[in-house]
């Protein structure tokens, strides 16, 4: 059967089939899904065809194989393996993304402190170079593991996976991933994360959405942070808001000061009740 | 900048999927880059020069279809291209959950020998 199309019409055996215009039985059909290039694609392989082996005075024509697969899938396999894993141990896990600076680390340290004795936080942080976040985070007595990634600008699912064997996961409630600061490539990767919470600062301006839309629009939280600087900062919350709708407007909005504490509790709480539901809900594993 | 290490990715999915089917040449690669998905086409294309160097692919064209974004409205039911990442039905100002096109990054087929 064709896999793209499903038309089920069987190629001839031993050979290659490609349609709509390549050797083998001609069979015509309708595509319910019109596509904009041709596409031709092996049916059958893996076969031998004695005596048909091409010669040195006879080269190979070119064929086509039809592959239709997503280049991330290697990080997409392992993050799902590790949602899994999350979900079997009831480990609420956050991907917390932002550019460099709007305040990821600061924010995890606060909610830590906020949420001691209620959930239990570890956190997996992401830098290119140094280890200073992952020390001013151990300053709060949180558990702390730092990736250093050289010079790869995203953490990948299996980077995570490695780093968790650094943590004592069945001590925790809530995993927080702080990825490397940047609003472009770690969009594309997935990490086995529940939350996938975007920052942006009152510093930064209102049109960041709009700047990074790829990056916003997977979001499942969006959170506007340094809040206590916004009359400095001249920020237009409305205009704020409004492109946040328009780029992120499945994701749940917070507004939150780490220095003041304005809007720490609402974020903190729905951070409780994120992690109540994924512990009343039944194990990944049977 | 993580062009490098998508490439290196098709580069690797391209010559496994032709030595299972029996070639040791490439002389083509088709890849599917929706204009959402957050990479450069320019940027791979320049990227595949310096990971294809011995490799199945060294001198293989590299054809890359940019793919543009639509949605879909849950609502009224329409597809619409999404011209500027904004996902508001144009018909009836709702806003889509759905993006059908334009996130994809895909190896859709190689031309071997």
């Amino acid at each position: 059967m064709c896999v793209e199309c499903g038309c089920g019409l069987p190629g001839a055996p031993g050979e290659v089939q490609i349609h709509p215009a390549g050797p083998g039985p001609a069979h015509s059909h309708h595509h319910g899904h019109p596509r904009p290039a041709p596409h031709g694609h092996e049916h059958d392989h893996a076969h031998d065809h004695p005596g048909a082996a091409p010669t040195k005075d006879q080269p190979r024509a070119e064929r086509t194989v039809g592959i239709q697969r997503s280049l991330l899938e290697k990080n997409d396999r392992i993050a799902e393996r590790n949602r899994g894993f999350f979900q079997a141990k009831r480990l609420l896990v956050l991907n917390v993304l932002s550019s460099p600076g709007s305040g990821k680390t600061t924010l995890i340290q606060k909610t830590a402190e906020a949420l001691a004795g209620r959930l239990r936080l570890g956190v997996i942080v992401g830098d290119l170079a140094t280890e200073n976040d992952a020390n001013r985070l151990r300053s709060t007595g949180i558990p702390v593991v730092q990736i250093t990634t050289g010079s790869v600008c995203h953490l990948e699912a299996d980077m995570v996976a490695r780093a968790m064997t650094g943590l004592d996961l069945d001590a925790l409630d809530v995993l927080v991933i702080e990825n490397v600061g940047n609003l472009v490539c770690p969009a594309s990767y997935d990490l086995g994360e529940a939350l996938r919470v975007v920052l942006m600062s009152v510093t930064e301006g209102e049109d960041k959405p709009l700047k990074y839309p790829t990056m916003f629009h997977s979001a499942t939280v969006a959170v506007i942070t340094k809040t206590d600087l916004a009359e400095a900062a001249g920020f237009d919350r409305e205009q704020a808001i409004a492109n946040l709708g328009r780029i992120s407007h499945h994701a749940r909005r917070f507004e939150v000061s780490s220095r003041t504490g304005e809007g720490m509790p609402d974020w903190c709480d729905y951070l409780v009740e994120r992690r109540r539901e994924l512990a009343g809900a039944p194990a990944a594993h049977s | 900048m993580h062009e490098v290490g998508i490439m290196q990715n098709a580069i690797q999915m391209a010559e496994q999927q032709a030595r299972e089917s029996g070639a040791n040449r490439i002389h083509a690669l088709r890849l599917r880059v929706g204009l959402m998905s957050g990479v450069v086409a320019e940027a791979l294309e320049f990227a595949f020069e310096a990971v294809s160097r011995g490799t199945l692919a060294e001198g293989a064209r590299l054809e890359i279809e940019r793919v543009p974004p639509a949605a879909w409205c849950a609502h009224c039911g329409a597809e619409f291209p999404c011209e500027d990442y904004d996902l508001t039905c144009p018909r009836c100002r709702e806003f889509s959950q759905e993006l059908r096109r334009g996130t994809e990054m895909q190896l859709s087929s190689i031309e071997v020998s």
